[in-house]
């Protein structure tokens, strides 16, 4: 307590205070009157009287020490009055200050952005009851390795495992709801009674889905997102109880979800039903697979071993049921599941900014380096002066802590600003697949991880000036006046310094090369369509038409002449699904051929008359669908190359009969075939695809695509309103044209969001590199110019000079790329999982690389070059 | 200076406590000098290190400080015990005692025996 209280008034007293000082001095002057008059009285003499009395005080300006030093905190003040120097130091190298904060502000912003992301996407838990032990569930077949359930097979996998304390299932989809202001498309989920339990969350508001509502005779009940509530029903908590029609269905609300909830792979649905097995005929059969498995594994069961014994079951379920041939199961944990897909591309990046700050460090460290140098003669009095050497280092701490604190500042300030850039440029559909990142902010981890590479910063750019101040050569150096011996050991310091900034640009710099070709690949594949142009807008038809494919059919068709009729339209096809997206899978057998139950999967299509031509696909045999392809003549089917390729191998497939692999299938006539169109992800290879006539095989819900002869953007909102006036029971959506939608896939995005930031960071730290060699060649030839001087007045050419410098500079830049190049082969086997279309060992782009990074080094070592060539030997000598 | 002993660490804040106890109200010199009077002349005090001691004491709240005036007239800064300084002098003192008396049994010809 007491020493508590002493320490605050010596804190107090780093306070300037004259009146103390005052204070000290008349006390002390005092005590010496006094004890002059004792000694008087004692008989001395006045000169000796205050001699004695100032040796027995034993000096007034030792005491006046000893007491201020108790006064204050001498630490501290020592710290102030070194802040206060290293601050006026700054402060008058407004240069070196201001490239050094803004290098490392730079760095630092970079890599605090990327490991905010990283943050919020690996580090931040996900906002159930132990996620750890939660998990997804997933059928296999071949090529597919997390393929969703079926509902029988989910049942029974609830049944038979002895592994999880629970199992649910969901499924991600769209509901048409009913609105004022006509039919709307909103996000939804429908998901078993037990699955926000599973998950571990409590609604906000209301109640959760009881036991049993999913069952097929209990009354419809919704969950609302609270984002959903706030928005559509102004927070009021008067919605519970109310009826929502969604799907043509009335649905009562019964809870609100709490606002920090989300779930990625539902992609932040906004209603959430209790599932309905009366809804959808896909939830009676074992074949067909729409669901995903959640599940809470039991304590002490390991993710390998519930992985095991789901196996086990789907194997007993394979040799029970035909339709669950070649199927398999898989147990992945649900983080890796709501994370997983952006962790390559964060690792990428995070590995990006850290070799900018790497460069950033590097380049600061040289800078403080170069200006430590100067400033031996400063040391050198200081220390002749007395001062300590730990005072002289902590001079050295002291300003380095100060540049680092500035430069925190300002890379934090701009994170927080590069942070709001980067997710508004993700996009409203790639932030509701990743949810995790909304409220992205500074927080306490990306705090304390800008603090922690602050530290380092700074233990960096103060051991390394005051190291290299009191190394033994260097003494040597201060005594000679600063000239010789120690100019030509920084500069093969700092000539490895600006080696290892050089191979570190080159590794960025072959990282976004290859990830730029990648994406330039991926924009360039063969889609077997001409994508510019079209606008898309996806579709679903009222309840009135639900159950009659008669009605579907003449509403679908109504629908197209509608559009074809808009100006500037010039033909309009629809298609159960669009191109890039994917979509739904048949199991297949070519009559004729042998067959014995075997699994053939191809991607299935309905798909209208005009479908190939609006494409602009490629008609390779045979014909395409005609409008009188319809429900009164026999099926028939277009296939593509691929499907040709794999199930008719050296026939012809135009005339010959297919079917469904079911007992009851049909015989469907082959009647075309076309060029591959990429149906699937533009990174994977074509999946054989069926295409059947849509007016034979309707569906409700369907896309539109339009191919426009002018501007298609324009055309999109004109489609949503044309749909709307012709019945406002349509539910019209996600209007995008093609190029949007391509742009937009998850194989497009992650690259060029990958290319793009790479591509920044490499730029940055080729400008880094450059100004670092730069830098090196200019303290060097600055150093050299006597000599220069020397040589130019025994007789030597500029161009001999330009060699001189150039060829110091070539060895360096020579030397950076090489080991760049070697480096840049283990980094690019990091970035293979992004790489499309391009090796990791890509010889173009090493030696673009080589050559833009050559030319760059040698433009910065060019200009020191010519100002050593243009030395005047006579102001060179007698500058000495 | 040759016999007279240098003041032991720690012990200057207890010895000036107890002088302003037995003294009232005194000046750093006046301090100063009835601590070698109290000593018997054995100790040899540096006047100089008094005044840290008394700073210490004044920050940690056992002493406060006045300017007033001395017996011969010269103006002087005069230190008086706190009620927190009398218990820390209470204390110490307790303490100390408690130390020599250990120390001195162990250093009498008949230590140990008992």
């Amino acid at each position: 307590m007491k020493r508590l209280r002493a320490w605050l008034v010596r804190l107090a007293g780093l306070w300037p205070a004259g009146r103390r000082e005052h204070d000290l001095a008349d006390e002390i002057e005092s005590h010496l009157q006094l004890h002059i008059d004792d000694n008087l009285r004692a008989g001395m003499l006045p000169a000796q009287a205050r001699r004695e009395a100032l040796l027995k005080l034993g000096g007034v300006e030792p005491t006046k020490e000893a007491y201020r030093d108790r006064g204050t905190l001498p630490l501290v003040e020592n710290l102030l009055r070194d802040t206060r120097f290293a601050i006026r130091q700054l402060r008058k190298n407004p240069g070196f200050t201001a490239t050094t904060v803004l290098v490392l502000g730079l760095g630092l912003c970079a890599s605090v952005a990327i490991f905010a992301f990283v943050d919020a996407t690996f580090i931040k838990p996900l906002p159930y009851r132990d996620p750890a032990r939660l998990v997804g569930l997933f059928e296999t077949v071949q090529f597919c390795p997390r393929c969703p359930l079926s509902y029988p097979d989910y049942l029974d996998w609830k049944r038979l495992n002895k592994v999880f304390t629970a199992v649910d299932a969901f499924e991600g989809t769209g509901f048409s709801m009913r609105t004022a202001a006509g039919a709307e498309m909103v996000r939804g989920a429908q998901v078993t009674a037990g699955f926000f339990r599973t998950l571990g969350v409590a609604p906000a508001l209301g109640r959760d889905f009881r036991a049993g509502e999913d069952s097929p005779a209990a009354p419809r009940t919704v969950m609302l997102g609270y984002a959903a509530w706030q928005k559509r029903y102004a927070g009021n908590p008067a919605v519970l109880g109310q009826i929502i029609t969604l799907n043509g269905d009335p649905h009562i609300v019964i809870g609100v979800l709490p606002p920090n909830f989300y779930f990625a792979a539902a992609d932040s649905a906004e209603f959430w039903t209790a599932l309905h097995t009366t809804v959808n005929s896909c939830y009676q059969q074992r074949g067909c697979h729409s669901l995903h498995g959640l599940a809470r594994l039991q304590d002490g069961v390991s993710l390998e071993s519930a992985d095991a014994n789901i196996k086990l079951i789907a194997g007993e379920l394979e040799k029970q049921y035909s339709s669950n041939r070649g199927q398999g199961g898989s147990v992945v944990s649900l983080i890796e599941l709501e994370v997983g897909r952006i962790r390559a591309i964060l690792i990428v990046l995070l590995s990006g900014a850290g070799l900018l700050l790497l460069i950033a460090c590097v380049n600061v460290t040289s800078l403080v380096l170069v200006r430590a140098e100067s400033r031996k003669r400063e040391m050198a009095v200081r220390s002749a002066l007395g001062g300590s050497r730990a005072r002289l280092v902590s001079q050295f701490v002291t300003e380095a802590v100060v540049l680092v604190a500035a430069a925190a500042a300002v890379g934090l300030a701009s994170a927080r600003w590069l942070m709001r850039l980067l997710i508004g440029l993700i996009g409203a559909d790639q932030m509701a697949a990743m949810p995790f990142l909304y409220g992205l902010d500074l927080n306490v981890r990306v705090l304390a991880f800008a603090a922690a590479v602050s530290l380092a910063a700074a233990a960096i750019f103060s051991i390394a000036p005051a190291w290299r101040s009191f190394s033994p050569d260097l003494r040597a150096g201060l005594a000679e006046g600063g000239r010789g011996s120690a100019g030509t050991t920084w500069r093969r310091f700092g000539a490895n310094l600006v080696v290892l900034e050089l191979a570190t640009a080159v590794v960025l710099l072959v990282g976004a090369g290859l990830l730029g070709k990648s994406f330039y690949h991926l924009l360039h594949v063969d889609m077997g369509m001409q994508p510019d142009r079209l606008a898309t807008l996806r579709v679903a038809e009222p309840d009135s038409v639900r159950n009659s494919d008669a009605k579907t059919v003449a509403l679908a068709h109504q629908i197209v002449s509608r559009i074809a009729s808009l100006p500037g339209v010039e033909s309009v096809a629809l298609s159960s699904m669009l191109p890039v997206v994917g979509g739904n899978t048949m199991w297949i057998r070519v009559i004729g051929h042998p067959f014995h139950g075997e699994h053939n999967e191809v991607g299935y299509r309905q798909v209208s008359s005009a479908y190939f031509t609006t494409l602009r696909a490629k008609l390779l045999r045979g014909r395409y669908f005609t409008d009188a392809d319809d429900a009164s003549k026999p099926p028939v089917v277009i296939i593509d190359r691929a499907l040709a390729e794999k199930y008719f191998p050296g026939e012809d497939p135009v005339g010959k009969q297919m079917a469904y692999s079911g007992a009851t299938s049909p015989p469907m006539q082959v009647v075309g075939i076309v060029d591959d169109i990429k149906e699937g992800p533009l990174d994977e290879t074509t999946w054989p695809t069926l295409y059947v006539a849509y007016n034979q095989d309707p569906d409700d819900h369907f896309s539109l695509v339009v191919r426009t002869s002018k501007g298609e953007q324009a055309l999109l909102p004109t489609l949503t309103v044309a749909i709307r006036r012709l019945d406002p029971g349509i539910a019209a959506f996600d209007p995008r044209t093609m190029t949007e939608r391509i742009d937009n896939t998850s194989a497009a995005y992650l690259r060029r969001c990958s290319a793009w930031l790479v591509g920044g960071f490499a730029l940055l730290a080729l400008l880094l590199g450059a100004a670092g060699l730069y830098g090196v060649i200019a303290y060097s030839v600055s150093r050299r110019t006597r000599e220069i001087g020397v040589r130019m007045a025994l007789g030597a050419q500029p161009g001999t000079v330009y060699r001189l410098i150039l060829k110091e500079a070539g060895w360096l830049i020579a030397a950076g790329i090489a080991i760049g190049l070697v480096c840049s082969l283990a980094a690019a086997t990091l970035l293979r999982g992004l790489l499309f279309g391009v090796r990791a060992l890509d010889p173009e782009t090493l030696a673009a690389v080589a050559a833009v990074l050559s030319i760059a080094a040698l433009l910065a070592s060019y200009i020191p070059a010519r100002r050593a060539a243009s030395v005047n030997p006579v102001d060179a000598l007698r500058a000495e | 200076m040759n016999d007279k002993t240098d003041v032991w660490q720690g012990t200057l804040a207890l010895m000036v406590l107890k002088t302003i106890e037995t003294m009232g109200p005194l000046h750093g010199y006046g301090i100063a000098r009835r601590i070698e009077q109290t000593s018997g002349n054995l100790l040899s005090l540096n006047y100089g290190t008094l005044y840290p001691a008394l700073l210490k004491l004044e920050q940690e709240g056992a002493i406060a400080s006045e300017w007033g005036v001395s017996e011969n007239n010269r103006k002087a800064k005069f230190y008086k015990l706190t009620r927190q300084g009398r218990r820390q002098l209470a204390k110490e003192a307790r303490d100390w005692q408690q130390a020599t008396a250990i120390l001195s049994r162990f250093l009498s010809p008949s230590g140990g025996a008992a």
